[in-house]
């Protein structure tokens, strides 16, 4: 048999998604002046690292079929928690830790709802949603913001590194470009990632070959918890405060970034990977409408429409290819 | 060598007995065909060695030792593995993954795809397969999609393999190289259960035959000491004497005079799928479709009402042409047609919604949303049809789920009387009902017949087209055979062309 | 206890007699059968107030003449979620959902202002405009659901996240306030004593009742949305009675927008309707319509909308602060969930405590 070198359809929405960021920073960097430079660059990160982290574990989740309403809300709760915790005169380190076992707690009390009762995710995930922003609401009704704080100020004052002409890469894009890789290597090269991929392209065959469903369903939602609470600390320590109001919708710019990093809403299709890159084409697209001054900011949100819907198009365009090949 | 041994199994649901007492052997090194019609009860037999059900009675003896299972994963286990007709595998994922998902080889708790990769292409190398593996299944067709499937299989320790229908949606190179596959894992001692609908290939590949008819095994055969006739008459359940001696029923007057020709059928053909085909239907007959299950029966139906498309040849209704890009279910609808369909529970039920609604569902939509019947005439129809077909329902107000199969099906040919059609064919109207509702149905259709409608009748019961049919049409493996009229339509003439 | 207290309480048990009457009415009758579960929770909402906060019955009249207080409020604002759940009862009855409709509401409230505002100021005008733009949206959603055929939530996924910042090209980016009292009176005005939105509401919802159930196309959607192939078979057009109901809901969308956009007298791209796609999706599941399709029903969706707003106005009688709300609507998504699973049901009834009495749970 003839073996024949071409490129494999399923990379197509990936390298579209590449292409995007790629056209838009070239655009940037020939349209305006102090837009090719590494602050920039590292800024987009430095930005975009709470929703990078929650992309993350949307994307996971959205990998698996399901989907998570949840997130803005949960990075509220957690913020607001560990605002809370540490203004108590807990240490730090142990509030955060404390954080991140709420998140994977409520993840998995999502999930356990929607895998032992069948519920839809969608509603289950909403209920989440109401009761992760309440939550944050009873820990304190204003946003709690933290002064001073040895252990947070140790981080952002000694843990940095330089990358010369007084740009320094800071923890939170480091926590982020960590837990990004971890999540590649989770999805790709372990069995249980495997697993998630499985369910998201088949429940039922995926039950058939083997796949404990229910548990790999609790453990999507689980580390989707866990990122979403990282988001939130994240969060808290870029505005040095705890909001009841932070990242309402969020969970949308989450779905958004991970469609247009190529990864298919209805489960099992694309890369982890991508959802980087969609988070920095957000993030792109907001700062050239800021470098460039007479566009209004509005038209973020219409051009992220379209690439949601670009990116939609031609997932369904490759789906109908691939199938036309049976 | 025997490696399974199922004695006295008997399976019930509810108050259906779906297999009783059934004692089936399997040597280890043969491939053996399980043959019977609809409801014989071959694909309980399976489900009960996969583990998907237990049985009621009985027992399971395989490979040395007694076997209680509880899923079809406990079977994988000890080695029963199954490829099913539709494949269930993930389209999205890579072949290696589909081979090696849940037991991928790893290498410091990653996993090894370097490895996996090289295990995926060996598995398939047995087979004689060579394709790229790190591709998607679903960029590869359906036949070496279930190659892959069945390298699944042989990558775990399998000693048992089933084929359920492997070959229905491949062509003919593609299922020669299945076959051969076949062979070859037989000659290296692996036992195989084949399934399949088509005659010539049972004979092909197989070495031996179990038939089962309504839950009861009829017996095991050799392939070479069982003609072709034989089998299928065992398969329906009539005796070599008794087809010989039931003839053909006195021709009823309407033969005489044949109506208008209704619909015509010019080497219509869809590829891959069934044809060609050539009959006339007349106004005022009943033609009957003969064949056995997978022979092209229903396609032919859905061909007819436009659910599926036809790619060649020429269909004509009333005169009218039926363009074959635009001819779909609402248009056929408007010509008079209804089409009772085989799969009752996917294409006709509306489980949710009440009697009376099904009832006038496709006579309303035949007038379109905005006509509406008056409730007073809904009301009037549901109860007509009720009572006329005799549907056992407490109120019309009784939602569909609530009924029994049988007074479902009812529903659904009220559903189509109702709409008042020219032509009716009914797709296998009998299956799954009581013997009561089996012979109203049947004198129904002779009264229709009468009332000057042209209908097609699709039955495995070759009895009850004989006993109805003007004509018929016979097909075997998705092609048109021939057709009977008159007094040639007999059991044993139609059972010849049949078996071919 | 004076005169004022007493009627406050006259009122209360009014309301609490008329929602357990029927509870047990529903209850029993076979076609109103899914009101029950939420008129047990209104039930419960009022038998707390009159324990606890009688003047929350209390009901005024104004020199106006129309009517004022806290039951009239909760009329008065769960008219938009109302409007919503109609057209979204019907999208999910096709087995489909509307998340866009929040957007569309920025959108048609966006026309609406620009069009008060401008040289050309008419209330009709503005109205009109206002409703073809958000039925196009509607349309717009129907054609990548039913022609294009996109899961439905992906589909309008698109919408949601491009609405709004189209609300903002039409405004130019500003809040754009208001004076025109015509306009203004689409959400503020009264109406034989009781808020015009309302009565929007309300004839929305019998258009939509009448629509479904004088013509056969409420059959024709529950049989799409119950077995969509048997709808083919049976030669339903299902396509374009998919198409329909995206538009319906974009249109009834377009109104909520209007309602809000009169009611604080500005256009405010960014906030209006922002998360109500949200309460009008779970205001029909409230209602007895199931996420999967099929059966629905309208007026479940009107009572979930109402219980849904009564559970805010109570809270806040109750100097609760409004956004912990939250809280107990989470109970009331999962609780709705739980009732509606079938699995969760078998589960309960299994339980010895159920077994005893073998009755059926819903």
């Amino acid at each position: 048999m003839l073996k024949r070198l071409r490129f494999p359809i399923r990379y197509v929405p990936f390298a579209a998604t590449v292409a995007v960021f790629i056209v838009a920073y070239a655009i940037g960097a020939i349209s305006f002046k102090n837009f090719f430079t590494l602050r920039v660059f590292v800024n987009l990160f430095h930005d975009n690292a709470y929703l990078g982290i929650a992309a993350v574990g949307t994307g996971i989740v959205i990998l698996s079929g399901g989907i998570d309403l949840s997130v803005g809300a949960v990075i509220a709760f957690t913020g607001m928690l560990v605002a809370k915790l540490t203004a108590c005169g807990i240490n730090t380190g142990l509030a955060i830790l404390i954080a991140l076992a709420v998140g994977i707690l409520f993840g998995i009390l999502q999930s356990t709802l929607i895998a032992s009762f069948d519920l839809p995710p969608f509603l289950v995930t909403l209920g989440g949603m109401f009761l992760a922003r309440g939550g944050s609401f009873i820990i304190n009704e204003e946003a709690l913001s933290i002064l001073k704080n040895p252990v947070l100020d140790f981080i952002e004052d000694n843990l940095q590194l330089s990358l010369g002409n007084g740009v320094y890469l800071e923890c939170i894009e480091v926590v982020y470009l960590i837990v990004l890789l971890c999540g590649i290597v989770f999805t790709q090269w372990t069995p249980l990632g495997r697993r998630i991929y499985a369910i998201g392209v088949n429940e039922q065959s995926a039950l058939l070959m083997g796949v404990p469903v229910a548990r790999t369903k609790i453990m999507a939602y689980g580390i989707a918890g866990f990122c979403s609470a990282l988001a939130g600390i994240v969060f808290t320590v870029y505005l040095k405060s705890g909001n009841p109001l932070n990242c309402i919708g969020l969970e949308m710019d989450a779905i958004a970034a991970v469609v247009i990093g190529g990864i298919l809403l209805t489960g099992g299709v694309g890369y982890l990977l991508g959802s980087l890159f969609g988070v920095l084409t957000l993030g792109l697209i907001q700062v050239l409408i800021m470098f460039q001054g007479n566009i209004n900011s509005w038209w973020t949100r219409i051009i992220i429409g379209i690439l949601v819907l670009l990116f939609i198009f031609m997932q369904n365009l490759i789906t109908k290819l691939s199938d036309k090949k049976q | 060598m025997d490696i399974l041994r199922t004695t006295g199994i008997s399976k019930s649901f509810g108050e259906v007995q779906a297999l009783k007492d059934v004692d089936f052997s399997l040597e280890a090194g043969e491939i053996h065909a399980l043959m019977g019609e609809n409801g014989a009860g071959k694909s309980t037999l399976v489900k009960i060695i996969t583990g998907v059900y237990q049985p009621t009675n009985g027992s399971i003896w395989f490979d040395g030792a007694d076997r209680r299972l509880n899923s079809p994963q406990e079977a994988e286990q000890i080695g029963i593995s199954t490829v099913y007709q539709e494949v269930n595998l993930l389209p999205d994922l890579s072949v290696t993954e589909n081979i090696c998902l849940g037991r991928e080889p790893r290498k410091f708790g990653f996993i090894d795809w370097k490895a996996a990769k090289e295990r995926a292409r060996k598995a398939l190398a047995k087979l004689e397969v060579d394709i790229d593996v790190s591709a998607n299944l679903a960029s590869y067709s359906i036949a070496i999609q279930q190659l892959v499937a069945i390298a699944r299989s042989l990558d775990v320790e399998c000693k048992l393999l089933i084929l359920d229908e492997p070959t229905s949606s491949l062509d003919e190179n593609e299922t020669h190289q299945l076959f051969q596959i076949m062979r070859h894992l037989r000659d290296q001692g692996l036992a195989i259960i084949f399934i399949t609908h088509f005659l010539d290939q049972v004979y092909e590949v197989c070495d031996r035959i179990t038939i089962l008819r309504d839950g009861c095994k009829v017996g095991t055969f050799r392939a070479c000491d069982l003609p072709r006739v034989e089998m299928v008459s065992k398969m329906i359940g009539k005796s070599k004497e008794e087809i010989d001696s039931m003839g053909h029923r006195a021709p009823s007057s309407s033969e005489q005079a044949l109506g208008p020709v209704i619909l015509k059928a010019e080497n219509l053909e869809s590829r891959g799928v069934v044809g060609p085909l050539n009959f006339e239907l007349h106004a005022g007959s009943q033609v009957g479709l003969a064949g056995l299950l997978g022979s092209g029966r229903t396609e032919t139906a859905n061909l007819l009402f436009g659910i599926a498309s036809y790619d060649a040849g020429h269909l004509e209704i009333n005169g009218k042409v039926a363009n074959k890009l635009t001819w779909n279910p609402r248009k056929a609808v408007k010509a008079r047609l209804a089409l009772i369909a085989e799969d009752r529970k996917l294409t006709g039920v509306i489980p949710d919604l009440t009697v009376r609604e099904n009832i006038i569902l496709a006579l309303q939509a035949s007038k379109g949303a905005m006509n509406q019947i008056p409730r007073r005439q809904q009301d009037q129809i549901a109860e007509e049809y009720i009572r006329r077909l005799d549907i056992k329902t407490p109120s019309p107000e009784q939602l569909l789920k609530n009924l029994s199969g049988g007074n479902q099906q009812k529903v659904l040919i009220a559903r189509w009387l109702a709409t008042k059609p020219e032509l009716i064919i009914l797709d296998e109207p009998t299956r799954g009902i009581d013997i009561g509702a089996k012979a109203e149905i049947e004198a129904l259709t002779d009264d229709l017949c009468k009332a000057g409608m042209s209908v097609v009748f699709i039955s495995s019961e070759l009895e009850e087209i004989v006993r109805d049919c003007q004509r018929v049409v016979v097909l075997r493996d998705r092609r048109q055979v021939g057709e009977l009229a008159g007094t040639d339509v007999t059991m044993k003439n139609i059972l010849k062309m049949i078996a071919g | 206890m004076n005169n004022s207290q007493s009627l406050n309480f006259i009122i209360g048990i009014t309301a609490l007699l008329v929602c357990v009457a029927s509870t047990f009415i529903s209850g029993r009758s076979q076609k109103f059968r899914h009101l029950r579960w939420p008129l047990v929770a209104l039930s419960l909402l009022f038998l707390y107030n009159l324990i606890f906060k009688p003047t929350f019955f209390a009901l005024e009249i104004t020199d106006d003449g129309y009517l004022y207080g806290s039951l009239i409020d909760i009329l008065n604002h769960s008219s938009k979620i109302a409007l919503l759940a109609t057209g979204m009862t019907l999208v999910i009855a096709t087995g489909g959902v509307d998340i866009s409709v929040g957007s569309i509401m920025a959108i048609s409230g966006a026309v609406a202002a620009t069009v008060i505002v401008s040289p050309y100021s008419s209330l009709i005008l503005a109205v009109v405009l206002a409703l073809l733009v958000s039925t196009f949206a509607g349309l717009w959603n129907g054609i990548l659901v039913a022609a294009c055929g996109i899961q439905p939530m992906v589909a309008t996924l698109v919408l949601m996240v491009a609405g709004r910042g189209i609300a903002q090209l039409i405004t130019d980016g500003t809040i754009i306030t208001f004076h025109h009292p015509a306009f203004n009176a689409i959400g503020n005005g009264h109406l034989l004593g009781l808020p015009v939105p309302a009565w929007l509401a309300a004839t929305i919802f019998l258009i939509a009742l009448a629509l479904t159930r004088t013509t056969s196309l409420g059959l024709f959607i529950e049989t799409v949305g119950n077995n969509r192939t048997a709808a083919r078979y049976a030669g339903i057009a299902a396509r374009k009675i998919v198409w329909i109901t995206y538009v319906f809901s974009g249109f009834c969308a377009g109104i909520a927008g209007l309602v809000v956009c009169s009611n604080i007298k500005c256009a405010d791209a960014n906030h209006a309707g922002l998360y109500l796609e949200l309460d009008a999706i779970l205001a029909t599941v409230i209602g007895g319509t199931s996420m999967t399709g099929g059966r629905f029903y309208l007026s479940g969706s009107i009572l979930g909308a109402i219980l849904i707003q009564a559970l805010s106005t109570v809270m806040y009688a109750n100097d609760v602060n409004p956004a912990v709300i939250a809280v107990p609507k989470a109970i009331l998504v999962i609780a709705v969930c739980l009732l509606q699973s079938d699995r969760f049901r078998s589960r309960i009834m299994a339980l010895p405590v159920f077994r005893k009495f073998g009755g059926e749970p819903c």
